[in-house]
């Protein structure tokens, strides 16, 4: 059966779906992690190379955005384990503002500052990093505090069995309704709790093993990832990890209703059809 | 639908592209090139400061590695041959006729040659060198602590900072203003890994990384630490000093404190 097209039975309920912890530390979180990802852009455009264990090895990265030189030509590669993929124009040999190139990692529309400028990256970068571990450590007290891993997060051994089935209804793109859609699913409580709990946690982690400093406080920070360069490798993937997410978490807030979305997560109140006889 | 809705979706709509082009803004270069935006993201590094300082006590060492760590393709970054007519004909001699000026706020201001700093108690460590740039290389470096020399030169009760100034004109402005230099706080200044180092992976520091000597602070980032050290001079102030902000990158917009 398809509840949303048989009005006439149903009616509309407005459910306080999200706290006001959860709404305020969320948009906070937007901010960081936006800004957090194009000024560590800058940063790596530094040095577009990314290596394994406690020390830089120039001449293998695992990873690398670099010119190439070919002839007359010059082009932008990406290694990756030894593979070379031309990304001329986008990564390793970038196109400017003004229609030219430039040798650099990633493209200026996706750096803070968007011109090259290191310690300005670093200046956004850590800045921002203290307003997301303090908006964390909000999120997690309040989480624990009241409940809200527990009640919204923490998926069932029922919904864990049937998760195969969920993941077949979100291909279908058909969203639970009614009841069902006043809590997350299945797939939305570990979506969230990956990001929320282990991604993001490893982010301040790997970022925190790349300094110095900590480094001496802290030694196995280095021993847990494998040494600073890894950490540093480790760090790049997580944020990828937490990118592929929010573009995951952007469709799915598109396709699943826009406006009702956006309004649960700003002012709480969340609209949800259900039918007349069981309310 | 209501116009009330389409008012909020247009509130929405307009918001977003305010919001994006604030954004968008900021990686033009607009926004990072506002001094108030540069001083609220400043209060950062002061909070790092203060946070490293209490988190990672002040007897902390960074790691040592193994011979077997060494890299064999140490980076040489910033200036790697200093070309300065003083300085090619000290190099030319093999730095004998170098000497190291020690003063300011010391009791007992010196000149030590690298025959007498080789001749002082050593310390000899395998560290990581940590570039902000984001790569690390390992290297084995044998020095003489700087506790030591500033023990030697008796240093004051109101000495805050210890300065180093450098042969290299990495500014290219042809006069002491592009002049590289660095500073350190007493924590750094006497953490016994904090030395000048003469002798680089067992043999006489290369020009590349800073001949005849180089300052190490193991728990900072590669831009502390101070190649071609000419002259130390221990100061309570570093704001009247060139730029003010108590080195070469830091008046170019880089942290002082350079723990991350």
């Amino acid at each position: 059966m398809e509840p949303q097209t048989d009005v006439s039975n149903h009616k509309q309920e407005v459910v306080h779906r999200h706290s006001g912890a959860v709404r305020v530390t969320h948009w906070v979180n937007v901010v960081c992690l936006l800004v957090l990802l194009m000024s560590g852009l800058q940063i790596f455009n530094a040095h577009p190379a990314l290596y394994l264990g406690s020390k830089s090895t120039f001449a293998d990265p695992v990873m690398a955005m670099q010119p190439m030189r070919h002839g007359e030509e010059i082009f932008g590669i990406t290694k990756i384990f030894g593979w070379h993929i031309d990304t001329t124009g986008v990564f390793g040999l970038a196109i400017t503002p003004d229609g030219g190139y430039e040798v650099r990692g990633f493209p200026w529309s996706v750096t803070l500052p968007g011109h090259r400028d290191l310690s300005m990256g670093r200046r956004w970068h850590f800045f921002f990093a203290w307003l997301f571990v303090i908006n964390g450590f909000i999120y997690l007290i309040y989480s624990l505090a009241s409940g809200h891993i527990s009640r919204d997060l923490a998926p069932s051994g029922p919904e864990l069995r049937h998760i195969g089935a969920s993941i077949w209804e979100h291909l279908r793109l058909r969203f639970p309704q009614g009841e069902e859609a006043k809590r997350y699913n299945v797939l939305q409580k570990l979506a969230y709790l990956i990001v929320a709990f282990l991604l993001l946690p490893l982010m301040l982690a790997t970022g925190l093993a790349m300094s110095p400093g900590m480094d001496a406080g802290y030694p196995f920070l280095l021993d847990i990832f494998g040494g600073r360069q890894s950490a540093r490798t480790i760090h790049f993937i997580a944020a990828s990890g937490i990118v592929l997410f929010v573009v995951v978490h952007l469709v799915m807030v598109l396709i699943s209703g826009v406006w009702n979305n956006l309004r649960s997560m700003i002012t709480g109140r969340y609209v949800v059809k259900v039918p007349e006889a069981q309310s | 639908m209501s116009p009330k809705t389409l008012d909020r979706r247009g509130f929405l709509a307009r918001g977003a592209a305010i919001a994006g082009a604030t954004l968008l803004g900021g990686c033009d270069g607009d926004l990072s090139a506002q001094p108030w935006v540069r001083r609220i993201l400043d209060k950062a590094e002061i909070l790092t400061r203060v946070a490293q300082r209490a988190l990672v006590p002040a007897s902390a060492l960074a790691r040592e590695y193994s011979e077997a760590d060494i890299s064999a393709d140490f980076k040489a970054n910033g200036t790697t041959n200093p070309d300065d007519e003083d300085y090619n004909a000290l190099a030319a001699n093999g730095f004998t006729d170098w000497k190291l000026k020690i003063d300011g706020l010391v009791g007992k201001p010196m000149e030590l040659s690298l025959a007498e700093l080789r001749a002082m108690p050593a310390r000899t460590q395998i560290t990581r060198h940590d570039c902000v740039e984001g790569w690390s290389s390992i290297g084995k470096w044998t020095g003489v602590p700087l506790k030591a020399l500033l023990e030697q030169a008796e240093l004051k009760p109101s000495a805050r900072y210890i300065v180093f100034y450098c042969a290299d004109d990495l500014g290219e402005t042809g006069g002491d203003d592009g002049k590289y230099y660095e500073s350190v706080g007493l924590e750094d200044a006497f953490h016994p890994q904090t030395i000048l180092a003469y002798d680089m992976n067992g043999a006489a520091l290369p020009i590349p990384h800073g001949a005849p000597l180089r300052l190490r602070v193991e728990r900072q980032l590669g831009y502390k630490m101070a190649k071609y050290v000419m002259r130390i001079e221990a100061v309570d102030e570093i704001a009247p000093i060139r730029g003010g902000m108590g080195g070469f990158w830091e008046d170019r917009g880089y942290e002082w404190y350079a723990g991350i």
